[in-house]
């Protein structure tokens, strides 16, 4: 396992994502003698686990059974244990193209909170990239480190305990990119200049509210930023369901309704209990959107350096 | 070469040896000229009303008339001055609150103040370009849901992906800069007809090494490769279990591709395939020239056109190259992005995918995804299936004038994304469970029957 190279196989010492289904999923790290407690029973990792392929279904010993799924960002970003709010895969995904990542690119981050959006930008700039890091908390800062170095990324990544607004990024003239995910982005916005290359880059600042982002606006234009851009993306997700809607009595007989052909789009919509009743239903499938959804994560600013 | 944009015309020459990002202004030779940082210095008395309860639209209050603009056009003046102009003559301009100014100065200024920016190609820039101009042969993929195909796919250098598109090369040059070309995993691209569009592709401007490990293959040979019988002609290079296959189906494929082969040829002139592309077939030609020689020889009857034959070869070549690819059936994602129904495409392709593999899927509508969804369950192999969409919001941030600017709902197309896992081979066994775990959405829809009875 690597977070930046597929590898078929489960290996002692992978983390590795165990799948119950139903979106429901934790993180597990392979280890030798080690079991892990299910829903479904216990998955022993020396017998159940290690050797085995990913995206195999492994049974548990109440019969029932999960599936190993090999792990990638997006599905750490899903499990990952929160030290923080963290950015979801929405927000990273515009992000990333907007600050035209690839891979080789340099980037500058802060925070580096739980690590979520880190795991994106390392995956996006390996093998030649880095990524540097700043976390003014000390304790996030070493946990941050810890993940880097199980995930096999630590090679890629700089991880700076310091507060970027009075101390920067801790480099000078080398970044392509910088992202800000922190309370007050305008005081760092001076650094983050100064992180970018001489030739220029990209830079995007995450902020909830709009007073935050004004100010942010306001110091990129004074430090000479161009292509200055705010936008806002929401994901909307869609179940899909079959519905069966009851065609309304009329009043009019049941031999009308059925020579019209109007009783079922389905004729074989046996399963449905209504289908025993004098009236008819119309069938047909449906993305039912969820009835909650995110409404608001934060306002993503970009700008250009040139 | 004189090129036209936004109803100018100019030419590029002077443009060289900047850096990207420089912005020119046009000057009436159609000669671009690096436009200098202008300092502000509008500071005059600044003079301005509170509200417009004074202002009476009554149509003069615009002093120069239509004439007198085209006159001062037509004397070559800098527009920056006919703007100021413009301010001048105006009545209302001062009883105007100070927003209103800077909104009338601006409004002119998008005018009569041509400025072109060059800058570097990206997915950013492309992929916005692309939908704002031509949002028709991108099948209205708007860059936020190419940003979140990108994403939800894990597109990363090392991969080796399987890409179909008909988004004229787009969504195919946005996975090439993900990824990061020679030596960083490999992509097949499938194409449906003559040959790959890549029309955008080539805007990308990539160097050569990022085709290396390019390969395309044609969709209408899937299914023959699938079942196995999929003619790989008889190649020195080939391994000996192949060959009896092709032997037996020689014949009629042969005949067939030759024939698919002249069209693709006359279609490529015309989409504009990369130069890099004929370069890179150009080296590899040399190494292969005594191969092909003998080749040569054995169809001399059939044509006798060299250069022809050659490039049949090489495609053949490429055609068995990415054919072997394909056929180790451990592809890292798949992504599609196309005209066609995404069912059939799904259910075939995935077949060359690995277990534990994202795989995303883009369409235009929401409803050949319900379908999709519906008999990828059914198949099973995947887990994780999600339908969903994205909407983007654009905001005008300015003290004290901040507001959205518009909404981008719909038009931006829906995504079906899950990951692969091993295919079970005997499917009752788990019935139980499955429907237990899977269908738990039954249950619900049951309950909701049950009200209605």
């Amino acid at each position: 396992m690597s977070f930046v190279e597929y590898e078929d196989t489960i290996k002692d010492g992978d983390t590795a994502i165990v799948f119950l289904g139903h979106e429901s999923m934790f993180p597990v790290k392979v280890q030798h003698g080690t079991v892990t407690q299910t829903k479904y029973g216990v998955i022993r990792h020396s017998t159940d686990l290690i050797g085995k392929k990913y995206g195999s279904k492994v049974t548990c010993s109440k019969g029932g059974w999960v599936f190993i799924l090999h792990p990638t960002p997006e599905l750490w970003t899903m499990n990952l244990p929160h030290r923080t709010q963290i950015l979801y895969s929405t927000d990273i995904s515009i992000i990333t193209m907007m600050l035209e990542l690839k891979p080789g690119s340099i980037v500058c981050e802060s925070g580096t909170g739980s690590g979520s959006l880190s795991h994106a930008l390392i995956r996006t700039v390996a093998p030649t990239g880095h990524l540097y890091t700043v976390e003014f908390h000390q304790q996030r800062a070493e946990k941050a480190r810890e993940e880097f170095r199980e995930h096999g990324v630590e090679h890629l990544v700089t991880v700076t305990n310091q507060d970027v607004c009075k101390n920067g990024f801790g480099v000078s003239n080398i970044a392509d990119a910088v992202f800000l995910d922190i309370p007050s982005p305008w005081e760092a916005i001076g650094h983050a200049k100064s992180a970018l290359k001489a030739e220029g880059g990209r830079i995007c600042s995450f902020s909830p509210c709009i007073e935050q982002v004004q100010r942010t606006c306001l110091a990129m234009e004074e430090y000479g930023f161009t292509e200055i851009n705010t936008l806002e993306i929401l994901l909307r997700v869609y179940n899909v369901r079959t519905i069966s809607l009851q065609i309304p009595d009329l009043g009019k007989a049941a031999e009308d309704n059925s020579s019209a052909g109007f009783d079922s789009s389905n004729p074989s919509n046996q399963g449905s209990p209504c289908a025993n009743l004098q009236q008819g239903t119309v069938q047909f499938k449906s993305g039912v959107p969820l009835r909650e959804m995110v409404g608001h994560t934060g306002y993503l600013t970009f700008a250009t350096k040139s | 070469r004189k090129i036209i944009f936004e109803k100018q015309w100019f030419y590029l020459d002077n443009a060289i040896g900047h850096i990207y990002g420089t912005t020119f202004e046009v000057t009436s030779g159609g000669n671009l000229q690096p436009k200098q940082e202008v300092e502000e210095t509008t500071t005059e008395t600044k003079e301005a009303g509170t509200d417009n309860r004074n202002i009476v639209d009554d149509g003069r209050s615009q002093k120069l008339t239509h004439d007198d603009i085209k006159a001062l056009k037509d004397k070559g003046i800098k527009g920056q001055e006919i703007v100021q102009q413009l301010i001048e003559n105006s009545t209302t301009f001062r009883d105007k609150t100070e927003f209103a100014q800077d909104k009338y100065i601006k409004k002119k200024k998008k005018k009569y103040e041509a400025v072109i920016a060059i800058v570097k190609p990206s997915t950013r820039i492309l992929s916005t370009m692309y939908y704002a101009r031509e949002p028709g042969k991108i099948n209205h993929l708007r860059y936020d849901t190419l940003a979140q195909m990108l994403t939800l796919g894990n597109i990363r250098a090392g991969n080796k992906m399987i890409v179909m598109e008909t988004c004229a090369g787009l969504v195919l040059g946005a996975v090439m800069e993900r990824m990061g070309g020679k030596g960083y995993g490999s992509i097949i691209q499938m194409y449906p007809g003559a040959g790959p569009v890549r029309a955008a592709t080539s805007c990308f401007g990539f160097p050569k090494c990022f085709f290396d490990n390019l390969h395309e293959f044609p969709l209408s040979k899937v299914d023959s490769l699938l079942s196995g019988t999929f003619s790989t002609e008889t190649l020195p290079s080939e391994p000996e279990d192949n060959a009896q296959v092709g032997e037996e189906s020689n014949g009629l494929t042969d005949e067939k591709q030759i024939s698919l082969q002249d069209t693709e040829e006359e279609s490529t002139t015309e989409t504009a395939m990369e130069i890099n592309q004929t370069d890179e077939q150009e080296t590899m030609d040399l190494n292969a020239e005594d191969v092909e020689f003998k080749e040569n020889k054995e169809k001399e009857n059939k044509e006798n056109v060299r250069e022809k034959q050659r490039k049949q070869w090489e495609r053949r070549k490429k055609l068995i190259e990415a054919a072997a690819l394909l056929r180790e059936k451990n592809a890292d994602g798949l992504i599609v992005a196309s005209k066609f129904h995404p069912t059939p495409l799904l259910l075939s392709l995935l077949e060359f995918v690995a277990p534990s593999r994202p795989f995303v899927v883009y369409c235009q509508y929401k409803e050949p995804l319900l379908e999709c969804y519906t008999k990828l369950r059914e198949r099973g192999g995947v887990i994780n299936l999600k339908l969903s969409e994205t909407w983007l919001r654009n905001y005008q941030v300015l003290p004290d004038r901040s507001h959205p600017k518009l909404t981008m709902s719909g038009g931006g197309g829906y995504l079906l994304s899950g990951i692969t896992v091993v295919l079970d081979k005997g499917k009752s066994d788990s019935g139980d469970l499955e429907a237990l775990k899977m269908e738990e959405p039954s249950s619900k829809r049951c309950k909701v029957q049950d009200l209605h009875c």
